[in-house]
């Protein structure tokens, strides 16, 4: 490991930070896009169709 | 309530609310926010029929998040060459809001974020962004903590040097007289 120089400290923190901030913005920036319609629609298929697997248990096939 | 059982809820319900993370995760990984919602779909469905094999006492974020990575990197083998020559491109897809607060332009940020390779930007997004701990990164990319701290520290320097090469290189063209003195000074840490 190369010994670094006492200036280049403070340098690299301030570069760190930089990027730890920007890295916040570019996953809260994904997480304020608006969800498409289509995971909500899956969900709702995906239930539905548990549901009905469930009914044909209790009830049994007609 | 006199019921007492150890699992109250059907930990499908909490998949909704889960989703939102999930796809963010996506878009920071493949940067392309079509491939991303198809990879949200896929882990949605995955985890759906594998929901017995969750344990409810664990993160969900931290279960899908590993779904949806492992989904994402076995994609990417099969069509690796394909995926190279495709990055700057995604980001432009993204909504997003004027910096006028930041000092490192926010737009060449992201620019250079898109030239990592994907395991550093997952690595970054992982133990930077959104909160996870080295631990619960290691477990989610099947890596050893060590490896971690290792990949992240390479992942910060290798995005420092990109973010460096703008002085020289030219390589953000878009980015005017001013923006890149700012860039150039936050790079080099100058105050």
């Amino acid at each position: 490991m190369t010994r670094e120089k006492d200036e280049d400290v403070p340098k690299r923190q301030a570069m760190r930070a930089q990027i730890d901030e920007n890295l916040k913005r570019v996953y809260t920036s994904a997480l304020n896009e608006e969800l498409p319609e289509r995971f909500r629609e899956l969900l709702s298929q995906l239930k539905a169709r548990e549901a009905a697997k469930d009914g044909g248990k209790d009830g049994g096939r007609s | 309530m006199t019921g007492g059982t150890d699992v109250p809820e059907d930990p499908r319900d909490r998949l909704a609310g889960a989703i939102p993370r999930l796809r963010a995760f996506a878009i920071s990984l493949a940067r392309d926010v079509t491939q991303a919602d198809d990879l949200v779909q896929d882990t949605i469905l995955k985890a759906w029929s594998n929901m017995d094999k969750f344990d409810p006492r664990t993160n969900l974020d931290a279960w899908l998040f590993t779904i949806l990575r492992n989904t994402f990197y076995s994609a990417l083998r099969k069509t690796r060459r394909e995926v190279q020559d495709t990055d700057g491109v995604h980001a432009a897809a993204l909504s997003e809001k004027p910096a006028h607060d930041s000092r490192l332009a926010f737009k060449d940020f992201q620019r250079a974020f898109d030239m990592l390779s994907p395991e550093h930007r997952e690595v970054l997004i992982l133990v930077g962004a959104s909160g996870f701990s080295c631990e619960e990164a290691a477990e989610m990319m099947g890596v050893a903590i060590g490896t971690v701290k290792s990949r992240a520290s390479r992942a910060r320097k290798r995005l420092a040097e990109i973010l460096h090469l703008a002085e020289g290189e030219g390589l953000f063209s878009g980015t005017d007289g001013p923006t890149q003195a700012v860039v150039l000074r936050a790079a080099s840490g100058a105050r």
